[in-house]
Parts: C-alpha cells; structure tokens; sequence
C-alpha cells in the first residue's frame, strides 16, 4: 500500500499553515469582548420591508438586509406561511415547506401554460448533454421502462379477461 | 438579464428576468463574469432545501465587475472586479466580530440558525444567485473583496468557496504534524480539502470515494492516497486496519446529504426523506476517527434531523465540528498561497459553458458526466 508519511518534498506547501495551538480547531472563533453582550450590536441600517417576508419566530426582527428573490403567493405560499408559525426545531416547520415547494412545482407548470410559455422539459432538464455523454444509459433505462410497462399491461389484460 | 431559473426538481432554464436594483445603502450591483456549479447547488437542483421557491435563481460562487454602488459604499467603485464570498456577511452583529462570517445574524430573516447565503433558496434568505448576467451583492462595503492585480478570474471564482470551505475543512480538524487525516467524498470539496490537509502537516491523507474518476483525478491533483468504497466491504474496517486498527487522527465529512454506499442510509434518506438526507459519510467519519478524534464536517445536511452513531461519538471522546466557511477570514493567507503556486484552484476546473447551458451544466456535474469536477459558467453581458 502506498504511504506517504516518509517523504513530503513532493508535497508543495507541506506543513506552512501547521499550528500548534489549532488543538481542538481553536481558530474558527475569535473571541472578542462583547461575546456575552447578547443582542446588542449596533444593527446596520434597515432594508425598509417592501414585500411579504416570512420570519423565523426564533427571532426578534427582520434582519437587516433580506433577498427579495420570490414573494410567497398561491397555495404554496399559504402553506409556507403556516410553516412560520413553528419554530425550527419543529417537523411541523419544515414538513409543510417541503409540501409548498412541491405544491410550488405545479403552481409554476400552471403558469407557465398560462402564459403560453410551455415548459421544454427536455431542455429544463439538461437532456442534451445527457444524451451526449450517458446515451448507453438512456437507451437501457428506456428499454427497461418499455419492458415494465409492456409486462405490467400483459398482466393487467390478463386479469380483465 | 439572463438569469438562471429554479422551475422545479432537476428542471432549469434560462430566463429574462429584471435587472436588480439597489435596496440598500450598502448594496452594490455587480456584473458577473465567471459563476460556479457547486455541489450543494445539487441539494438544490434536486428539490432537496426546504424553501426552494419556483422562480428562484441559484450560485453562489461568482465574481464580477461593480457596476453600481449603494450610497454607503466607499471602499469599492464602478469597474473594480470583486470575488464576492458565498455567505452574506454584515460585519456588525456579534458573530461576524468572532469572524464567523458565515453565521452572520442580520442577513437571514426565515431562519436563525443559516446565515444568508446567495441563491441558496429562502431557508438561506431568499437572495437571488449568480447564476446570472447581474445580481444584487448586499453589504458591499465588507464581503465584497477586490480580486488582487494578476491573479486569474478563474482562480479567483473558486476562493468565493470551494478553496476556503476546504481549507477550513482542513482546520477545522486541528491537524497536527504526522496525523492521518481520512477525507470521505471526492468532490471538489474533498479534493481541497485533502490538498490543504497538507498545509497543516498532515503525515497521511486518505480520500473515499466510489467514483473512480474522480479519485483518480484526487490522487494526482491532491496527492494522497484513494480508495473506492465500492472495493471495500466495510470503509469503517479498512480505515481501521489502515491505520494500525486505532483509526484516523481527523476525519472529514465532504459529502452530505446525497451521499451513498449505506442502503439504508440511501433509503431512509434519500429515497423516502425521513431523514435530513444520507448520513453515510458523516456516519463513517465517526466510525472512523481514533479515540479522542476531531470530525470535521463542511458536508450539507438538511435542518431536520439524520442517523447517526451518537453513542460511539460520545464513547469514543471525539471532538466535531462545522460550520459554512468564513471566507473572508481565508481569502488574505489563501491570496498567497495562490499567488506563490502552492495551491492551484483553477486546476478543479473541467468545464467551462456559456451561461446559457446551464441546465446542461447541472446535468452534467449531477449525473457526474464527462468526467466533470468543477463546472465554470460564463455570462456574456458586457
């Protein structure tokens, strides 16, 4: 079996950063004076709350920048609102986003036909490299489907009959 | 703008979206011309982060040229090229003073335990990525960090956060001169972080995997040890045997949530979602680690709940830690390192594609494609 303990000469940088006093990883803090001063830094400026935010009940505020990216609406928005009314430590917190963001999925199909905007599915989901790089893959998986499919209809005409 | 678009698991496309605005007297505009694929965009990509909203557009890893500035931003001006770090960071609240930049309290509203993390769905605070022709960049006056003169966008793109969340990876396990230090995932991660187990002295490093290119690609760009976990019965045994049956100094989890090679953890939490995704490599990490051990954990998990061996934790007296990188805590020892060749980011890079290709992209680093490591897109916007 290969070690390379004996020899580090090929190894550029070998032992540069190593520190002594990072035992137990002790730099990843940096202890300052107000560590114990709790919620009381001087807040930066508030982004003023144009838009819906949900907030985490763990906390006493809106922090004071947020993203602005997509404003919770529909159904999906209604079941993320419900999430926020449990805290993080809850499934009856992140259960219900999970269900939004598949009730969400739907949601975005519907408005994407609505605005005649129908989704190229095979494009959204990279098919072209795929086929370009995993064809052989593509064609048993699509092979194994027709099979199952084909099997799974013999057995059901043989029951209707 | 072009941007990137969130349509559904594993479905994204590119769309016209509205330029973005300043919102902030600290914000900054920046045009971005190198964004990555990572590999927690792939938790996003296929639908795995709670909060993921249809619409969305992803990246996290992007650098680019200030195009317009926020009132309050004084150290920057119009045309500088920044390298932008992945977590939003205001620099005032308690724990950006402790330098845990990545658990920055005033950038994250839906949650109190993730810090603001661009393009990394609402669980992370609703920003949207860079995985576009421009993106909003709040706190431009501290995160934001002038790319210094010579040194390669493409470098640069990877010290936003595949360089410093491995470097970190490294330190956050306390290596000491001579110890075995066992990595587990061969991603871009993994990689970096076997490569900077190095800096820190490491006497032996080890890199688990089961994709052979990419352990392959491991060896020889981080020059350690690597070992298919598919040719092994039991990884946990083999660390073990490996290492004169005591296990290693310092183990590394690098892979997270999508992680294989434990049915049951494949199932549990991948297949059926009763749990916060795949604890496999995590669960190995423990295993693994010598008594008195330090696991260090950069891999992503999701916010539930995951199985993992608490009782041998304890049993054994280990030491674990994680955390989102601090990258802006790296970047002036990382600047060095790349510009005196000790480490070679740009060396990850496999593929570069137009930003227009991304969901060909995505497909090709999920379905590990091509070889693929690291994935560069490039905005055309001028």
């Amino acid at each position: 079996m290969e070690n390379l303990d004996q020899n580090k000469s090929h190894i550029k940088g070998w032992g540069i950063d190593a520190d002594p006093k990072n035992d137990p990883a002790y730099p990843m803090k940096t202890r300052t004076e107000h560590d114990h001063e709790g919620y009381t830094w001087n807040r930066p400026q508030q982004q003023p709350v144009t838009i819906e935010i949900l907030k985490s009940i763990e906390r006493p505020n809106v922090s004071a920048v947020y993203g602005n990216s997509v404003e919770p609406s529909g159904l999906s928005g209604k079941i993320r609102r419900f999430a926020f009314q449990y805290g993080e430590a809850k499934f009856r917190h992140w259960l219900p986003l999970i269900l939004a963001d598949r009730v969400n999925e739907v949601e975005g199909i519907i408005e994407d036909i609505q605005a005649k905007n129908y989704p190229n599915l095979f494009a959204e989901s990279g098919f072209k490299s795929a086929w370009k790089y995993n064809k052989v893959n593509i064609i048993k998986n699509i092979a194994l489907g027709l099979f199952v499919t084909y099997v799974g209809m013999k057995i059901l005409s043989r029951k209707n009959n | 703008m072009l941007a990137m678009t969130y349509r559904g698991p594993k479905r994204i496309r590119v769309e016209n979206k509205p330029m973005p605005e300043i919102l902030h007297p600290r914000d900054a505009i920046v045009r971005v011309i190198r964004t990555c694929i990572c590999g927690s965009d792939l938790h996003l990509y296929h639908g795995n982060v709670p909060d993921t909203r249809v619409g969305s557009t992803f990246g996290h890893e992007f650098v680019g040229v200030v195009e317009e500035l926020g009132t309050d931003v004084n150290n920057l001006k119009i045309g500088d090229t920044v390298l932008v770090p992945f977590n939003i960071a205001c620099g005032q609240c308690t724990f950006c003073k402790q330098g845990l930049y990545g658990n920055c309290h005033e950038a994250n509203t839906q949650s109190a335990s993730v810090g603001g993390i661009y393009g990394y769905s609402h669980t992370a605070g609703g920003y949207n990525g860079g995985q576009a022709e421009y993106v909003r960049v709040p706190y431009a006056d501290f995160g934001p960090t002038v790319i210094p003169e010579g040194m390669d966008p493409d470098d640069a793109v990877m010290l936003t956060d595949v360089v410093p969340t491995g470097y970190q990876a490294a330190e956050m396990g306390g290596i000491q001169k001579g110890d075995t230090v066992v990595v587990f995932g061969a991603g871009p991660i993994g990689i970096m972080a076997a490569r900077c187990a190095w800096l820190f002295g490491a006497g032996r490093v080890i890199i688990i995997d089961n994709v052979e290119y990419r352990l392959e690609f491991a060896k020889n760009y981080a020059k350690c040890e690597a070992y298919n976990f598919d040719s092994l019965e039991d990884p946990v045994l083999f660390i073990k045997h490996t290492t004169d049956s005591l296990g290693a100094d310092v183990c590394i989890d690098a892979v997270g949530a999508e992680a294989s090679g434990d049915l049951m953890q494949t199932i549990t939490g991948r297949k059926l979602l009763l749990q916060a995704g795949s604890a496999t490599a995590l669960h190995w990490a423990i295993n693994s680690a010598k008594k008195g051990g330090i696991v260090s954990v950069v891999g992503i998990y999701g916010p539930t709940v995951n199985m993992i061996p608490v009782g041998n934790f304890v049993n054994k007296g280990l030491t674990m830690r994680g955390n989102q990188a601090a990258v802006k805590r790296h970047l002036p020892k990382l600047f060095e390192h790349v510009k005196n060749g000790i480490i070679d980011p740009k060396g990850l890079i496999t593929h570069r594609l137009p930003l227009e290709e991304v969901a060909d992209g995505y497909r090709i680093f999920s379905d590990k494609l091509d070889n693929c490591i690291k994935t560069v897109l490039y905005p055309s916007a001028k």
